[in-house]
């Protein structure tokens, strides 16, 4: 499946929607996406990942980019990531440096 | 304006559909620049290199370039291949070049050769899945990704004198489904990270672990005769890639990821308080001996990295059947690289060497006296704080316990140590030399200037017993290990207490749990550093096998069962080294002075036996006591309590005479080993006052550790 990702802006939280496969061929296009918002008076970063259905190891270096692009101030969410995408994340350790919520609504509160 | 993309890195050749550029020589092996990926090789006999390329598991390659003749610089052939898919891509190097073994050369271009800086390897990417040995390349370099989300974390620092270390195995530890984590993290790094409060609550700071640097579980693999069982290298003592983790230890291996699951598990145990030390094995390769395959070096530039007798067969110092070159000054660099990758780029805290006599050696064999690679490390700028340990001594008879090429900042593997304690803890009449090792072993060090903690003081290691072993075999019985009982140490200073291993005997095991608690609690009270073998804290057994290095199975495994039935066991070492920790009179900086230097009326040690004041050093004393005053703790820059040791290894009790203290103190006791658990030992600072304050009587094979406060 092709990979996409789409973001949008409320507020202080910037949402990027991914879907599709993120590897090294698709990599760039999220990073893009990042660098978009970065720089923007946002709190949060959220990601909605729950068409994501694949992340390699380049995938998971946009994951750290968007962390340390975006800073020390600005909350990194993955919200209801596949099982796939979760183990990679809880193996790699990745997982203590964000936070990973069941559903969008849970990031709101 | 902004500049987005260099502008001076584009192609200037093409071969087939690719695109390449001259490339740069350093840093040797793969390394991203932008746009592509810089391949740079060394080989001083070479007369040409063709790099490579395979797409990720392909069985053949999708292009083979050859380096123009115009991208060699001196000896080291360097390329620039534009727009690659690296994370997909795997590769090698064909060299050709003189084939002459009497002249130590071995080139062969039918071979692909996987790069010596190889940064991580695929081709064993799951532990023990069955290699497809008609595969033309086994084992296939690859390309790491740089980054990682490293936080604010960097090596420990801790002080050297301060370590507490845990010897210890990444698939032993964890792949037992007794350790009760999830499955797929059995056996990996990130099982330990699953367990790191385990490691914390036993106190340790410091794990040791056996070589992680990717290996083939399947070199020399076999079956069991007797049990029909696949007897594999488990152990890893045999380097494929000194750059790259071992897949097969990740849960994430298959994936390519091994790299960021270790570096996960590093800063994790940082942020735990613990260092993570690397055993690495630089005396020799997986190439092995003239039969050994043909991975990466002996096709690349046999005659650099191997020492050659002068009939161009390997030399044989470490026992597995070749010897790398480390004097020659290639091969140097490529061991500093290495240890300095390690050590920025996993943050890795220390290294311990297997035979690092080896090291010491020159291209001839012969023992240098002043080694430029051990000086070179000793002195190089980003290994500044990194812990260096030597197990000093190597299978060619170089045994340098107490003379090995320290430079100030190398610590050994006490093998002396080990010994003494060994025999003092079984009832043999050694105190003259227990002194020594208690005291963090001067006899060995101190004429140098050399630091307690130079001594790394263990009872028990990878090789030979573990400590439930060692007080329940008087020899090894390793059978399952296919070799007629020939292979591991016959001389391992064990006792059995009465009956050769398993017994319902309760007196019999009653000694043993003793012994056992005799034994750490001498090694939490030495000067020096301590190590503690991996799951002799839970009275782990192997049966009585003195060298698993082959067996993929609970022989190896870790029973975390042991923890609910050896609970008191457990209990033991943790309060024995948080003892350890509470005291900087234990740990001090330089060794004893046997004299009142900071006017405290009592000597910085002194020695007692069954009369206090009054040590018996005859040949046959089984009974020994020292006393360390609390004011001259790290020479007298800390107040700490005094501190009383009593060792009774005789098999009769003994009443032991207690040194008087300074007025308004009294002895407590914190450890008594003849005291069945839980009054064995007390919580440090909970300890309770003796009745007696003149004296105690101690069971038979028995230790006792007093606090005077």
């Amino acid at each position: 499946m092709a990979f996409t990702a789409i973001s949008e802006i409320n507020d202080d939280i910037a949402k990027i929607t991914l879907s599709g496969e993120l590897d090294a061929s698709t990599a760039p296009i999220f990073k893009e996406e990042v660098e978009s918002i970065a720089g923007q008076d946002i709190s949060k970063l959220v990601l909605l990942t729950e068409d994501l259905e694949y992340m390699s190891s380049a995938g998971l270096r946009v994951l750290i980019f968007s962390k340390q692009k975006m800073g020390a101030d600005v909350q990194l969410y993955v919200v209801s990531p596949q099982e796939m995408v979760l183990d990679t994340l809880e193996k790699t350790g990745f997982h203590h440096s964000v936070t990973i919520v069941d559903e969008y609504a849970a990031v709101a509160r | 304006m902004t500049i987005t993309e260099r502008i001076d890195i584009h192609p200037t050749h093409n071969y087939e559909n690719y695109k390449l550029r001259r490339g740069k020589p350093f840093p040797f092996g793969a390394t991203l620049v932008p746009g592509g990926v810089n391949f740079s090789i060394f080989s001083s006999h070479a007369t040409s290199c063709t790099l490579v390329l395979f797409k990720k598991h392909a069985e053949q390659p999708m292009v083979e370039i050859p380096f123009p003749e115009e991208f060699r610089i001196g000896n080291v052939y360097c390329m620039v291949v534009f727009d690659l898919d690296y994370e997909n891509l795997e590769y090698g190097y064909r060299m050709d070049g003189p084939n002459d073994f009497a002249a130590g050369q071995w080139f062969d271009k039918t071979k692909i050769l996987s790069d010596p800086y190889g940064k991580i390897m695929g081709g064993r990417d799951v532990w023990g899945v069955l290699p497809d040995w008609n595969d033309i390349y086994q084992h296939r370099s690859r390309i790491v990704f740089d980054d990682f989300d490293w936080e604010d974390d960097r090596p420990l620092e801790i002080e050297p004198e301060d370590q507490i270390i845990y010897e210890m195995h990444v698939r032993s530890f964890t792949r037992d489904a007794s350790s009760g984590i999830k499955e797929k993290h059995q056996g990996t790094f990130a099982g330990i990270r699953d367990k790191i409060p385990y490691l914390k609550e036993l106190g340790v700071n410091a794990i040791e672990l056996m070589p992680i640097f990717e290996f083939d579980e399947f070199e020399n693999s076999r079956i069991n005769p007797e049990t029909g069982e696949m007897l594999l290298n488990y152990w890893g003592y045999s380097t494929v890639d000194f750059f790259a983790p071992k897949a097969g230890y990740a849960a994430t291996g298959k994936l390519g990821m091994q790299a960021d699951e270790l570096k996960a598990l590093v800063k994790e145990l940082h942020k735990n308080g613990i260092e993570i030390i690397l055993d690495v094995v630089f005396n020799h390769t997986a190439e092995g001996n003239e039969q050994g395959p043909t991975i990466s070096f002996r096709g690349i530039d046999n005659k650099t990295y191997y020492m050659l007798t002068p009939e161009g067969y390997y030399f044989n110092f470490s026992g597995c059947g070749n010897t790398l070159n480390c004097n020659n000054p290639i091969v140097r660099n490529l061991v500093l690289d290495c240890l300095r990758y390690w050590a920025e780029e996993y943050h890795i805290d220390g290294f311990r060497f297997d035979l690092a006599s080896i090291l010491g050696r020159d291209p001839w064999g012969f023992p240098l006296a002043n080694p430029p690679l051990l000086e070179s490390l000793a002195f190089d700028p980003i290994l500044a704080k990194c812990k260096l340990i030597a197990e000093a001594w190597d299978a060619g008879g170089l045994y340098q316990v107490g003379s090995f090429p320290a430079y100030g900042r190398w610590a050994e593997w006490n093998g002396k140590y080990r010994d003494t304690l060994r025999k003092f803890i079984k009832g043999d009449a050694t105190v003259g030399e227990m002194a020594q090792r208690l005291q963090g072993s001067p006899d060995l060090y101190a004429w140098e200037g050399r630091a307690p903690a130079t001594s790394i003081n263990f009872i028990t290691a990878h090789d030979g017993f573990t400590l439930m072993d060692l007080v329940s075999y008087n020899g090894k019985h390793n059978q399952a290990n296919g070799e007629n009982n020939n292979d591991g140490d016959n001389s391992n200073e064990s006792w059995n207490c009465g009956w050769e291993g398993v017994t319902d005997d309760p007196a019999i095991n009653a000694l043993r749990r003793r012994q056992i608690k005799n034994a750490v609690a001498m090694l939490m009270v030495s000067q020096g550093v301590p190590m503690i073998l991996m799951g002799d804290e839970l009275g782990r057994t192997k049966h009585g096998n003195n060298n698993t290095y082959c067996h993929d199975n609970q022989l190896n495994w870790l029973d975390w069962q042991l923890l609910e039935t050896n609970v008191d066991l457990f209990r033991f070492f943790k309060h024995c080294i948080a003892f350890r920790k509470a005291h900087p009179v234990l740990r001090n900086r330089q060794h004893f002075q046997n004299q009142d230097y900071v006017g405290s009326g009592y000597a910085d040690i002194t020695w007692h036996g069954t009369k206090a004041w009054n040590a018996d050093w005859s040949p046959d004393s089984r009974s020994l006591a020292f006393m360390l005053c609390g004011k001259h703790a790290r020479q007298g820059t800390f107040t700490d309590n005094y501190i009383y040791v009593a060792m009774n290894v005789h098999w009769q009790a003994n009443w032991f005479e207690l040194p008087g203290l300074p007025t308004g103190m009294n002895w407590h006791v914190f450890a008594n080993t003849g005291v069945p658990s839980p009054a064995d030992i007390w919580q440090p600072g909970t300890e309770p006052q003796l009745e007696n304050q003149t004296g105690m009587l101690l069971g038979d094979r028995s230790v006792a550790i007093l606090v005077g406060k």
